[in-house]
Parts: structure tokens; sequence; C-alpha cells
């Protein structure tokens, strides 16, 4: 009953509020999508916090999103044992990196007074789970090894279950305990994500790479107010 | 935009129009959009013109104009950090002080103190800096030797401003310059910021920033600023409503010497980047030949073609600013090295004539014409800095031609300037008669019409192009329908 509530339940909760409640911030608070940057207010520590947290988190991430997608890619490429150890060295390493990433930028807004000043609750809530995330993640990775293969063996398909709408939860049912808080505290974040600053996720300015160097706006129509006469 | 510097008083009424119309809110508190600088001085924020610093504006990297720091390929891997970025500490941190400590302290012997706060963290503040902490230290050692257009001034030069009693400076307000190339555009990643193609004016969509910050490091003025508490950046909007509805903006309406002429010109957009382009000692030139003349018949047939309506062109026809900048070539742009091509000019300033005492009468150190100039106090190497990325030559043309004008007014109303020499002063300056008297007019005579033309916006044509009209009766108002709130 319990593995049904948090591994069916509650992925299915926070995937839908993270979808429902994103699309109508957008539509109707568009304003306060904003990564709220504190730069500004401290421009030192700032770099020793957000750069590694960043970096860190989006590396593991991929690694997540790679395994997620393209399970037997990973699976072919672990089965040689040296590139094992590489997959899983470079996954903890950069999880490692976010984590102090991460207490920098609790540490930062913590102390500095101004940074302190814009920080809200929302902000404090997401900093822990961020900590039990990253910390869990990293304890599964040293206790409990080779998750990156068994991730795409034992966990994906429990998440393609929930994405075809056909929950199975024996996949996640006999998962070490370190592991289901990994789990479990990866959703409260999504469910928890749309109503944060980490809606700025949804709007990195990729456009930048390829949109016109200047961006001038008309009000009016031209060519119809010449015509008009 | 023409700002007349000889005429400029320092009185900050234009700051305080701005400031209390539109940053009076919390996160805004420590913004002045517009702001009036001792010359010289460090300005604000804290030497703002340095590049080597601060990497704003634009440079020219294997024959291409590229932004100096704030390219996709710089902002992109660094957006969790942005090194160029100015914090809090090269502005000021704003405060108030605690008034209500003056009602509420117990009964003592001392008299009640109001300490300063910040009005950041509601902290007790020991204050460092401010607005103007610099205003009127001219020859000050610790603020105006702080002035990057110092550095490679001739040894001499330098002391010749800091003798004390040869000490002059003048003052330079600023606001955004809404420019033709303007780096903060093309450096927003959200594409957040454009420029307005009916007047040019260049506007922050609040709903569009992402608080990526690359803004506030491209603009080499300096004249986009990061709301900390909203988490946007904001800039000086020109005052847009006010001129959409035939207004001057705030703070040309409310300057007390009458500095500043707002008018519109014409120029060809295609050859912004060709113009940019060019040697420093160039940029002034490239950019005046880019602005058209609004009586040349093929301009008129060439702006009909492309949409500009007739009220338009009218308006550009009477702009003081096309006279100022192109007519008589007084108004010069600041820092045109930046290389954004700014569109507001600077006329620059006479310093006070030279003269000594002998035997209780006062007379002129000099019987060369320009000799004022020349040796002014303010010398022309540091305005040529300013205002002609080191090409003096603009500088002079601008100053002797104002001095010029002078003469002859000193010939028509005072008298002792004979007419001769007063004509002879005008055609040294490459000015005529009538020129005299127009430059004359639109300095010290203009009425509001001939310092502000502003073009008609036509906003019933937007409305009507966009929406129907009857949508908009009874709604009121413009900007947030929903409160600026973080999240």
């Amino acid at each position: 009953m319990n593995d049904f509530l948090l591994f069916v339940v509650l992925p299915y909760l926070a995937l839908g509020t993270f979808f429902l409640v994103t699309i109508q911030r957008y539509r109707q608070r568009t304003f306060s999508y904003s990564s709220l940057s504190s730069q500004f207010l401290e421009n030192k520590q700032h770099f020793w916090g957000s750069v590694p947290f960043h970096y860190g988190l989006l590396f593991v991430l991929g690694l997540h999103l790679a395994g997620l997608f393209i399970p037997n890619a990973i699976l072919s490429w672990n089965a040689e044992p040296a590139r094992l150890f590489i997959t899983e060295i470079t996954g903890l390493a950069m999880a490692v990196v976010a984590l102090v990433g991460v207490v920098n930028v609790i540490v930062r807004r913590f102390n500095f007074s101004k940074a302190r000043r814009v920080t809200t609750t929302s902000d404090w809530v997401i900093y822990l789970l961020l900590v039990v995330q990253i910390g869990s993640g990293i304890y599964v990775a040293i206790y409990q090894g080779w998750g990156s293969s068994w991730f795409a063996t034992n966990a994906v398909p429990w998440l393609w279950s929930l994405f075809s709408l056909q929950p199975d939860v024996s996949y996640i049912a006999s998962m070490p305990l370190s592991v289901k808080v990994h789990v479990v505290n990866a959703f409260l974040l999504i469910g928890f994500f749309p109503f944060t600053r980490l809606v700025h996720v949804l709007v990195v300015p990729n456009h930048y790479l390829w949109r016109r160097t200047q961006v001038v706006l008309w009000n009016r129509d031209r060519r119809r107010i010449r015509q008009a006469k | 935009m023409v700002f007349h510097l000889d005429k400029c008083i320092g009185c900050h009424t234009c700051s305080i129009a701005c400031k209390n119309i539109w940053t009076d809110r919390e996160g805004t508190d420590y913004m002045w959009w517009n702001n009036v600088e001792t010359k010289p001085g460090g300005g604000y924020p804290t030497r703002w013109e340095d590049q080597v610093n601060y990497k704003g504006g634009w440079e020219v990297r294997g024959g291409k104009l590229r932004l100096k720091s704030t390219g996709p390929a710089r902002v992109i891997p660094n957006i969790f950090h942005n090194p160029t970025m100015p914090s809090m500490d090269d502005y000021y941190e704003p405060w108030t002080y605690k008034y209500e400590d003056l009602f509420n302290a117990p009964e003592g012997d001392d008299q009640p103190t109001a300490i300063p706060i910040s009005m950041v963290t509601g902290e007790y503040i020991d204050v460092e800096a401010g607005p103007n902490w610099d205003d009127d230290f001219g020859g000050s050692p610790v603020y105006a030797e702080n002035d990057v257009n110092l550095e490679g001034l001739p040894e001499e030069v330098r002391q010749q401003m800091f003798e004390i009693q040869r000490l002059a400076f003048f003052y330079m307000p600023r606001i955004c310059n809404h420019c033709m190339n303007p780096a903060c555009v093309a450096s927003c990643p959200s594409g957040a910021l454009y420029k307005r193609g009916e007047d040019g004016i260049v506007l922050l969509n609040q709903k569009g920033c992402r608080a990526w910050r690359s803004c506030v490091s491209a603009c080499p003025y300096k004249k986009t600023y990061f709301n900390w508490s909203t988490g946007k950046s904001e800039k000086c909007i020109l005052c847009y409503p006010r001129v959409e509805t035939g207004q001057a903006p705030a703070c040309f309406h409310s300057c007390v010497g009458r500095i500043r002429y707002l008018g519109n010109l014409l120029y060809d957009a295609d050859r912004i980047e060709e113009t940019a382009k060019q040697d420093d000692l160039d940029l002034v030139d490239a950019q005046r030949d880019m602005i058209l003349d609004p009586h040349d018949p093929e301009v008129i047939a060439q702006a009909k073609a492309n949409g500009i309506a007739d009220s338009v062109i009218k308006t550009a026809q009477e702009s003081p600013v096309y006279k100022f900048v192109k007519e008589w070539g007084l108004g010069l742009p600041l820092h045109t090295e930046f290389r954004t091509l700014p569109m507001l000019f600077y006329v620059p300033p006479l310093s006070p004539v030279l003269s000594t005492t002998q035997g209780g009468t006062v007379r002129n150190d000099s019987d060369d014409l320009f000799a004022d100039i020349e040796k002014a106090r303010v010398p022309i190497q540091f305005m040529g800095k300013l205002f002609a990325a080191g090409n003096d030559g603009l500088v002079r043309y601008a100053l002797r031609k104002q001095y010029a004008v002078r003469m002859l007014r000193r010939h028509l109303t005072v008298g002792d300037i004979d007419l001769e020499t007063a004509q002879r002063a005008l055609q040294e300056a490459e000015c005529t008669q009538e020129e005299a008297d127009a430059i004359y007019k639109l300095t010290s005579l203009a009425t509001f019409d001939d310092r502000f033309v502003i073009p008609p916006a036509q906003r019933e044509m937007a409305i009507e192009m966009l929406n129907d009209p009857l949508e908009h009766k009874k709604s009121t108002g413009f900007g947030f329908r929903e409160a600026p709130q973080r999240s």
C-alpha cells in the first residue's frame, strides 16, 4: 500500500502538478518566470556556489536522462568494465561538485545579509530538497554501486511503466531504502518545481545562439499606413 | 536627443523628476536612470567608462563587429555567474534613516538621532558611497583623479586640471542613449530587450526578462540596471507614455537650464554595422554621415516608400537635434568608441574666460581670438576623449563656433567687441552670421516647442492595426495587470 502511494500516486501527482502549474503560471504570471539571480547583491562567493552546482547537476541529470531514453546504449557502453568505471567515477565526481556547489549556495545565502534578504521560504525548501537529492544520490552511488547499469535495467522500466499508464511497482519495491529516498525526493522536487524559481530551467535562452543580433519591433504596419491614403 | 552642456547648472532636477516617477520602488532604489556627473570624476557606477574592467560595448574583432564580452559564445557558458557583472558595491547601497527613533527614543540626556539603515537589509549601514558622492569635487585627488578619461593625457595637461587656482569642472547629465546599435539589445539571451522601430526607444520587456544579467554587462554606459527585488533588469524608457502623447520626457520637461532638446532623425539603418566598424577617429563623422537630410527630396521619397508618415518626416525637418548635430556640427556623442552609436549628443561646454587683473583692471590673457579655448581649464584633449573618441578637432570646432557666436552676441548687446572682430571669429569658426543667429536663438531663446519636436505616435493606427478598438473601450492604464512579484 505504501509502495502504491509513494511510487504510483506520488509520481502521477507530481507530474500532473508539474505540467498543469508550469503551463498555467507561464500563461497567467509570465512575469514570475525568472532565475532571480542574486549575483548583483553579492558577487564573489556567488561563483563558488552557482557554477559548480549548475555544471555538476547538469552533468548528472544528463546521465539520468541518457539512462531513461537510451538505456541499451548505456548498458552496452558499460559492458566493458573500464568504461563502467569511467561512467561511475565521473558521475560520482560531478555529483560531489554539485553538492559542494549547493552547500556553498546555502552558506552564502545564510551569511550575506543582502543575499539573505532576497531568499524566500520556497528557496530554503528547494535547498533542503536539493541537498537530500544530491546527498542520497551520492550515498547510492557509493554504497549501491554500478547504478548506471541497474538504473537502466531496473528503474527505467518502472519509469516507463508510469509513462505508459501501466504502473508496475514491482521493479522499485525491492530497491534498498536509500534508492527509495532518492526516488521519492525526486518526485517531491518535481511536484514542488512549478511553485519555485526552478521554473527558470524551462526558459533557458537557447535561441540566443541563432537569433538575429538586434531586435527591432514595429507597432505599426508601415506599408498599410502609406497605402491607406 | 541633445544635451547642451554649456547650459547645465548641475541642479539634479532631472534626476529627481525621473526618480519620483519611475524608480522610487523597492529594488530600484539604487537606480538613477538619469544622473548628473561631475567631470572630471569617477561617475556612477564608479569608473563606468573603464571598459578594460567592465568589458561593455562592441569591438572590431577579425574584421567583424562583435560584443566585447556578451556575445553568445561568452554568455551561455558564463550564464551561471557573469564575470563582467558589476555588483551593488560598484553603485552604492541605498539607505534611509530610522526616523521613528526620533519619536520613540526613551527620555534621556542625549538628543535622539536617526541612524542610517540599508534599504536592502534594514540593518545599520556605514554610508561610504551614494548618488553624486563626488558632486563638485572637480579637482579632488580622491575622486576626480579616478576619471578614466585622464589616462593617457600628457602630464602637463593633467597638472593643468588639478592646479587649485585654475580648478574647473563641468556637469554631464546621463540617461540611456537609446543607441542605434544597442549592445544591451544584442546581448539579451532572452531577446527581452528591443528597439522600437517608430521612435527608436530601447525598451526591456519585463515579462521576457529572466535575469540572465547580460545587458548590465553589455551596456558600456551602465544604463541598464538590475532590480534586485523583482529579479528583472530595468532601464530608462524615455518616458514613452509621455512621448506617445506628445509630451517631453520628465527629465527633459523639468530641466531648469533648458539644456535638453528632443527631436527625431532619419537615418539609414543598413549602414549601422559599416559605421560602427570605422576607426576611432572617424566614428563621429561616420555616424553623422548616416543621418539623412530630411529636406532632400530623394530622402523624403525613400522615407515615404518605407512607410514613414508625412507627419514624422515633418518633425524630422524641424528637429533641433538635426540642427545641432548635422547642420552646425555642435552635438557630439559620448564615448563613441564603445561603438553603440549613441543617439544622445552633447554640446561640449566652454570653460570660463581666462583673464588676469593688472593694476585693478581686468584684461584678457592673449590677443589670439580663440586662446581661451586652447588654454581652457578643461583641456580639449580631455573632452576629445569623452565626446569624440580622441578626435580633438571635432571638439575644437564645436567650441570655436560657440565662442564665435558669443563674440557676435557680445558685439550686439554689450558692444565692447567690434563687428570686425566678431566677424573674423565667425569666419575662423566656419560659421555664417545667419547660422550664428540660429544657434543663438535655439540655445538661448528656444521655447518649449522649439526644444521638443516630438513626432506623433499614431497610436490610434497601432491599435487599429493590432486589435479591435472597441476591445479597448473602458479599459485603462498600461503595463502590469499582475503584481510584479518574485514568485
